[in-house]
């Protein structure tokens, strides 16, 4: 059974907020599906190679050219505020990315 | 108690590319804000990656001359967190199938030959850089989101401060020469985190490991972990124990602080990714990056010792950086003697570096530059004074050597016919120091050269000066 700690902490990696009587909900509906995936487990797939990708393409590279496809104007566009073309956001409590 | 330490690194190392490894857009360090941007780094809705195939060459390149084994059969996979610096809210990265593995680098440490391993390296991206201001906000720049990265991760093999420090100098040195990337740590094209752990000497389970980061230099890996090593063991010692948990280096200080408590594995919930086909890496691809791969340092300093007739030490100085290396052998490849141009390299050249604190490529001077200055010495057109004046000149405004000795008249001057009139009218002024040659004063000599240098205003060629002024000294 899958428990209301593990909706709670999918939700918060999701960045994701519910009320609680909408996780109760979740709770049972995600159990179903876990339940019906698990399903996968009972196949016996010794010796068989994974699966990564359905396409059928295969090895596609792009050459090593830097072109600009939209300008800076464009693109900051729809950025809700910018300041001398940096992107402005709330401030970032977790300061690892650049000491 | 004593303890064992264990040290296990991973190491970011921009590869040096034209374009970003998932999108087109271009790379380039130092560039405006958010300039060097599309719809697929800011992560907008329906667009699509597509793969770098020269980041990934540049990625098997470094994977090859780091002894690994190359993944035939591989696929990218995404990785998950929200960061304002991805707005894609993933990376694209190779988790399942890594580029490369089982590679290995030699060290050594206090004359021990060492091999330390290499777990594996895999291709992914960079994310944006963030300013924090004081205000409540941050700021993003997006150019560097994207730029391809291949990560290095090693084996715990490390015990000593001393021999990660030594691993990270040989890594820097192999790739700089591969010329995959520029591995500077100060523009961040190589970044590095450290795993330690201590355990009593003849346990067979490894201590809580923890994670160091904010390490700006080699020299500060060293730091931080020579810290975390005493600090470890003197809490095993008092019966504590070691928390998992990140520890951020403070370069003041020289020790190490908490920045968080790891409450579990980092939950990126990781899977295939959707947008990219599976790779195949085919075996010719790989021969064919193998025979293409430059010349290691070790190559090129036995090369200058056997061939070029370059001592021992300065073959090692001059393979210290791939820039040096590649300047040497250009300038050595316009005809000048090697020899002279390791000297002027090592002398002359590396004063001026010093003095100004800049990098070779920071200045002027071209290695064409050099080696016609080093042969306007060889064949006697300028004194080696003069070649002083000149090298000034050529490194500072980067000036043709050759067309400034002659416009500025330092030819030096060789013609006995020239030379012999002033050196007989000097003598003829300077009775007092024949007498003084003759009575087996040696001196006399250079001050009369001196009076000869200085009526030519240094450029007299001295070996003529020499020949004729003592022929001279000797018939009168």
């Amino acid at each position: 059974m899958i428990s209301k700690d593990e909706i709670l902490h999918v939700a918060e990696l999701a960045n994701l907020k519910f009320q609680d009587n909408e996780v109760d909900s979740f709770v049972s509906q995600l159990d179903k599906i876990v339940n019906m995936e698990s399903k996968l487990s009972s196949v016996d797939t010794t010796g068989i190679e994974p699966t990564y990708n359905m396409g059928d393409t295969n090895t596609v590279f792009r050459e090593d050219k830097g072109i600009h496809t939209q300008t800076r104007e464009q693109m900051l566009e729809n950025v809700p505020e910018t300041d001398n073309n940096l992107i402005k956001v709330p401030t970032i409590v977790d300061k690892e990315d650049d000491e | 108690m004593n303890f064992e330490t264990t040290i296990g690194l991973e190491v970011h190392v921009e590869l040096k590319t034209k374009s970003k490894m998932y999108s087109p857009s271009p790379v380039a360090y130092g560039a405006e804000s958010n300039i060097n941007t599309n719809v697929i780094d800011f992560g907008f809705p329906g667009t699509l990656p597509t793969v770098n195939k020269n980041g990934y060459r540049l990625g098997v390149m470094v994977a090859l001359a780091l002894n690994a084994e190359i993944e035939h059969h591989t696929h990218f996979d995404r990785k998950n967190y929200f960061y304002p610096d991805n707005p894609k809210a993933y990376q694209i990265t190779q988790q399942d199938k890594p580029l490369g593995h089982d590679g290995y680098i030699e060290i050594e440490v206090d004359g021990k030959k060492k091999k330390i391993g290499v777990e594996e390296l895999h291709v992914e991206e960079d994310a944006g850089k963030n300013t924090h201001g004081n205000n409540g906000y941050s700021y993003v720049d997006l150019n560097r989101q994207g730029t391809p990265l291949i990560e290095i991760v090693s084996k715990p093999d490390m015990h000593s401060p001393e021999e990660a420090y030594q691993y990270l100098e040989n890594l820097r040195k192999i790739v700089q020469f591969t010329g995959a990337s520029d591995v500077k740590m100060e523009e961040g094209s190589m970044r590095v985190d450290t795993n330690i752990s201590i355990r009593p000497v003849g346990s067979d389970t490894y201590g809580t490991k923890v994670e160091l980061k904010n390490l700006n230099s080699f020299n500060h890996v060293k730091l931080g972990l020579a810290y975390e090593e005493k600090r470890q063991a003197a809490i095993l010692k008092q019966g504590g124990h070691i928390g998992q948990e990140t520890r951020r280096f403070d370069e003041k200080t020289g020790e190490t602080f908490l920045m968080r408590v790891k409450s579990g594995a980092d939950d990126y919930r990781y899977f295939p990714e959707p947008d990219l086909p599976d790779y195949e890496i085919s075996p010719e691809w790989v021969a064919e990056i193998k025979a293409n791969l430059p010349e290691t340092a070790a190559k090129r300093r036995v090369r200058y010792i056997n061939e070029l007739g370059i001592p021992e030490y300065d073959a090692g100085v001059l393979t210290d950086t791939k820039e040096m290396s590649d300047f040497f052998d250009e300038a050595v490849s316009y005809n000048a003697n090697p020899k002279l141009v390791s000297n002027w390299l090592m002398g002359e050249v590396n004063g001026y570096l010093n003095e100004k604190k800049i990098g070779l490529l920071e200045t002027k001077l071209t290695p064409e530059h050099l080696a016609k200055m080093i042969n306007l010495i060889s064949d006697g057109t300028i004194s080696s004074k003069i070649a002083k004046k000149v090298f000034k000149e050529t490194i500072s405004n980067g000036t043709e050597p050759e067309e400034w000795v002659k416009s500025k008249g330092l030819v030096q001057e060789s013609d006995p016919a020239v030379l012999k009139p002033m050196i007989l009218e000097i003598l003829d002024n300077n009775q007092q120091s024949i007498d003084d040659f003759k009575n087996g004063k040696d001196r006399a000599v250079g001050f009369l050269v001196g009076q000869i240098m200085k009526q030519t205003h240094g450029q007299a060629n001295p070996k003529v000066v020499n020949k004729i002024l003592m022929a001279e000294l000797k018939s009168r």
